[in-house]
């Protein structure tokens, strides 16, 4: 962990409720700059909810998100408004459904928002898509419709899209989860090589643990709305503490998730 | 006389009867959409006013609404011709009608398309036109294809208020002729026609709109 540097991501005692349903229980967290922190957890933990708040595509019940020391949530006034709309650029997100805009080519896609929302001229933006496909193997792609892709490559068009707005925080929200097993491993490799080669922070929610193990600077274990435990990737997977964890990985082991992954 | 006679006479009216339908298309589809994408936003009051619209012009029929616009409006000082009261009736009418097809339709983008665009910072009016209405459009076509058509044909009232469209030369010829049925079948297949290119084009326009559908 980097804490040396100031955190580029806080959520100081924020809490999340559907009703009754508290999903988020006061959680305290912060992610430093560049660093690549994977979320486990049973469905329904928290996990996926506390990385949606973040992208701001769905409001805390309580306490205050802050992302590069500026204040995201709540947004009160009006300047923070406009910040908030600056900072929103900073992040990306990949789905796990993909969510490509269907009705434009792969690289309208990857264009879209570079060229409409920071009105970066035409030739730059299409320069930039054309290298971000090339990287995820997709150069060929380029004039097709999302229709015509399978899911793996579709995700990895995706995957483009986010990095096109050249964010300084990337979320992946169960990127492999609706893929075929065939198609996952071209995906986390993807992933992996971004992890790798940038200073970028990233936020990932995964059942891969594998892949979880080999990406991670730290992973948090998600249960009941807290994070019940963290640590490096080594103490998670190898010297787990609470016993709620052990259950949980012990189930991954059997089921064999990972398989796709180390084959691929 | 024979039924290309007839047909030839009746022609006389083709061209007030394009005129009405080309003008009150435009109208609706201005309206469907202005109406339609307003009621997707959260202006609560400004809902509440376009939907008594909706209600009101759907909810009458188009020939009370032209008696209404060509008779009852002059006693409040309000003076229109037979062509625009025809363009306003229909056009009102069948926009309010288009409104809910578009309202519909934007409804049914995914909610996760939203999402999407909520990640890459696309808001507001931007992401209505890059990214919902395109998707919502393809939806809207059908529909818009069959009240293209209905319109066509709601325009044959308009003769009630003294325009002389296909209907009107109709009605004349009966009167002076008596041959009912030679007349009311070359009407018929006259409005039959004008339609035919109508529903061809909302097709091609359709299948052009939706081309990236797999």
């Amino acid at each position: 962990m980097r804490q040396i540097e100031n955190p580029i991501v806080v959520y100081k005692q924020v809490t999340k409720a559907y009703g009754d349903l508290n999903v988020l229980k006061k959680i305290d967290f912060k992610i430093y700059p560049g660093e690549k922190v994977v979320l486990i957890g049973s469905s329904g933990s928290g996990k996926t909810t506390l990385m949606r708040l973040l992208m701001m595509l769905e409001k805390p019940t309580g306490g205050e998100i802050y992302v590069e020391g500026e204040r995201i949530f709540p947004a009160i006034h009006r300047s923070e408004k406009k910040k908030v709309h600056q900072i929103k650029n900073d992040i990306g997100m990949v789905f796990q459904q993909f969510n490509l805009f269907p009705h434009m080519t792969i690289l309208e896609n990857i264009m879209e928002a570079p060229v409409h929302v920071k009105k970066e001229p035409k030739a730059q933006a299409q320069a930039y898509a054309l290298e971000l496909l090339e990287k995820v193997g997709l150069s060929d792609k380029a004039d097709a419709y999302p229709s015509q892709l399978s899911g793996g490559q579709t995700q990895r068009v995706a995957i483009a899209r986010a990095l096109a707005m050249r964010p300084k925080i990337l979320l992946f929200d169960e990127p492999t989860s609706a893929l075929d097993p065939e198609l996952v491993g071209e995906v986390l490799k993807v992933i992996k090589e971004i992890a790798q080669d940038g200073s970028t922070t990233m936020l990932l929610v995964t059942h891969e643990m594998k892949f979880a193990r080999d990406v991670a600077d730290r992973v948090c274990f998600f249960d009941k709305g807290v994070i019940a435990e963290q640590g490096s990737p080594q103490e998670i997977f190898e010297h787990p503490k609470t016993e709620r964890l052990k259950q949980f990985l012990n189930r991954f082991l059997n089921t064999g998730k990972d398989e796709e992954y180390e084959n691929a | 006389m024979s039924i290309v006679e007839v047909g030839t006479f009746l022609l006389k009216g083709l061209g007030t009867t394009l005129a009405t339908v080309v003008a009150a298309t435009l109208l609706a589809l201005l309206l469907a959409f202005l109406v339609g994408i307003l009621r997707t936003t959260r202006w609560k009051i400004l809902n509440a006013i376009l939907a008594i619209y909706v209600e009101v012009f759907r909810g009458s029929s188009v020939l009370v609404q032209l008696f209404w616009i060509y008779f009852v409006f002059p006693f409040f000082n309000i003076q229109l011709s037979a062509y625009v009261t025809a363009v306003l009736a229909i056009g009102l009418n069948y926009g309010a009608y288009g409104s809910e097809v578009v309202r519909s339709a934007i409804r049914s983008v995914p909610k996760t398309q939203l999402e999407a665009c909520a990640a890459l910072n696309i808001n507001g009016f931007l992401r209505m036109r890059r990214v919902v209405l395109p998707q919502a459009i393809v939806v809207m076509m059908p529909s818009f294809g069959n009240l293209q058509i209905e319109l066509i044909k709601a325009t044959s009232l308009v003769s009630m208020v003294t325009l002389s469209d296909l209907t009107y030369y109709a009605t004349v010829l009966n009167n002076r002729t008596m041959q009912t049925t030679t007349i009311y079948l070359a009407l018929l297949i006259i409005y039959y026609l004008v339609t035919r290119p109508f529903a061809f084009g909302t097709k091609k326009l359709e299948k052009k709109l939706s081309i990236w559908r797999a």
